[in-house]
């Protein structure tokens, strides 16, 4: 337990330095591109493939679930389309991008410390959790959101193209679902937990590679620890959100 | 002038540095020596701020490093460059992008054009004048080394540290990076610490020599006399190899 908060202290003094000043805004920006680069284009294809499959799959089942006289049609498109903007898009793709961005995280930043790099950067008087670690924060917290948003569209076109091929559903039921019952506080609720838990990958990810002390064998382990760690954060901070929001 | 007065350092319960006391002198190359696990780079390591010791001070002509304000530890930190064991080259940096790195955040009143002119020069100092757009992976060990000391020396440092600037190299390559750190050294007058364990960096480069054992301050001196020392656990250490003890045995 002890343990326990003692990172927990470690982690909040960490993230004391890393909100400090940038040594050179034109350095920070040019970071800062290079990481929204790296974060949005890196992870594009992976989340638009798990997305259509994830918004195909919600199709059938929930088609196959209500398959009722008594359930209008409409309720198959009304039913992906909450679930996907409410829960699976923030939620699932913010734990896939736990695997794909904070372990790419972790991985550079411990790579840096085990090669020595980051003392290069600190022996130069450079505050170097702010120089590494701020431009992947900022960058994560842009790039996430508009992730999770294009998860969403291909959720639904991927339920949308299911509908096409398998008729589970008629295509103008399931439209119509789509667009019955539009909350905008929905689409809130969802982009508040992705910048929640944008932070949560970004900052926690940078954490365990930051403290590596070791070689390759620390890093593999911080690399585990660090995405095992966000993720359940992840998952903790998904019921209080949904709790506090909902 | 470098004055180390009584620094120890702990890590948990074990005490690596004991109350070592010593001084590198101005515009030399000052070797700091032992046996692997004596504490030589936890002494580097406290020397350039990278680890705080519990104990004594390490003062910089008269400034106490470790209790200064964090401008004025700063300031200090860029009249220091270092050479890391690995070279500790950013991967991601060309070569000539590594030497600007700490010019581009250190001397922010440099125009681009005496920046690269700063680089161009350190980087044909250092004999890798065709290197610019190299990346750290695509150089030789010695390289590498060669670039991490044109990027210490780009902000014009006043005091050079180096630890084990000749480890992963062949004999022949560690002498040049031996000859070119002494005469770097005496050309811009820099107050040089090296950290080593090869002896033929001892008796070429050490013009101070200041050996650790067991974290404890054995013997000072310099390359002149530390072949001929009295001191048993200096001379195991100098002379621990078959082909010292056979020139020995010679002598």
């Amino acid at each position: 337990m002890i343990k326990i908060l003692e990172i927990i202290g470690e982690y909040f003094l960490f993230l004391w330095r890393v909100f400090s000043r940038p040594e050179k805004w034109h350095e920070f920006f040019k970071k800062l591109i290079y990481e929204m680069n790296a974060m949005g284009v890196g992870s594009l294809l992976i989340v638009s493939i798990v997305a259509i499959t994830m918004g195909s799959v919600i199709t059938i089942q929930t088609a196959l679930q209500i398959e009722s006289s008594w359930v209008p049609a409409w309720t198959v498109g009304f039913t992906v389309r909450t679930s996907v903007i409410m829960e699976l898009c923030p939620t699932i793709i913010s734990l896939l991008l736990v695997g794909n961005l904070g372990s790419r995280i972790t991985s550079e930043i411990g790579s840096m410390r085990v090669t020595e790099q980051i003392d290069a950067l600190e022996v130069m008087g450079i505050n170097s959790a702010s120089f590494l670690v701020l431009p992947k924060i900022i960058a994560s917290l842009i790039v996430n959101p508009i992730l999770i948003v294009i998860s969403i569209f291909f959720a639904l076109l991927g339920g949308y193209v299911t509908v096409l091929l398998t008729g589970v559903v008629s295509a103008f039921d399931f439209i119509d679902g789509l667009t019955s019952f539009f909350r905008m506080y929905d689409v809130y609720y969802a982009l508040t937990k992705t910048f929640v838990f944008a932070f949560v990958i970004s900052t926690v990810c940078s954490f365990y590679g930051y403290r590596i002390e070791g070689g390759a064998l620390e890093l593999g382990e911080a690399n585990t620890k660090g995405i095992v760690v966000a993720s359940f954060v992840v998952l903790v901070l998904n019921l209080v959100i949904t709790q506090i929001m909902l | 002038m470098i004055e180390v007065n009584e620094v120890s350092k702990y890590f948990g319960e074990k005490k690596v540095l004991k109350q070592i006391s010593t001084v590198f002198e101005e515009g030399k190359v000052n070797l700091i020596i032992g046996r692997s696990g004596s504490g030589k780079t936890v002494l580097m390591k406290c020397l350039v701020g990278l680890l705080f010791p519990e104990e004594g001070a390490v003062l910089y002509d008269g400034r106490d490093f470790h209790r200064l304000s964090a401008d004025a530890k700063k300031m200090l930190r860029s009249e220091m460059g270092m050479v890391f064991q690995g070279a500790a080259l950013f991967d991601s940096l060309t070569i000539q992008e590594n030497v600007m790195f700490p010019i581009n955040m250190l001397q922010k009143d440099k125009s681009d054009e005496e920046k690269l002119e700063r680089v161009n020069l350190c980087l044909k100092r250092v004999d890798l004048q065709n290197a610019n757009n190299l990346y750290p992976a695509e150089l030789s060990g010695g390289m590498k080394k060669r670039a991490a000391i044109a990027r210490a020396i780009a902000c014009n440092p006043k005091y050079l540290f180096c630890d084990e600037p000749n480890s992963g190299l062949d004999p022949k390559t560690a002498l040049i990076i031996d000859q070119l750190i002494i005469e770097i050294t005496h050309e811009y007058g820099i107050t040089t610490i090296v950290n080593t364990h090869d002896i033929n960096s001892v008796i070429t480069i050490g013009e101070s020599i200041s050996f650790i054992y067991e974290g404890n301050m054995e013997w000072r001196g310099n390359k002149d006399n530390v072949l001929i020392s009295d001191n048993e656990l200096l001379n195991d250490f100098i002379f621990a190899q078959p082909l010292t003890q056979k020139i020995r045995d010679l002598s």
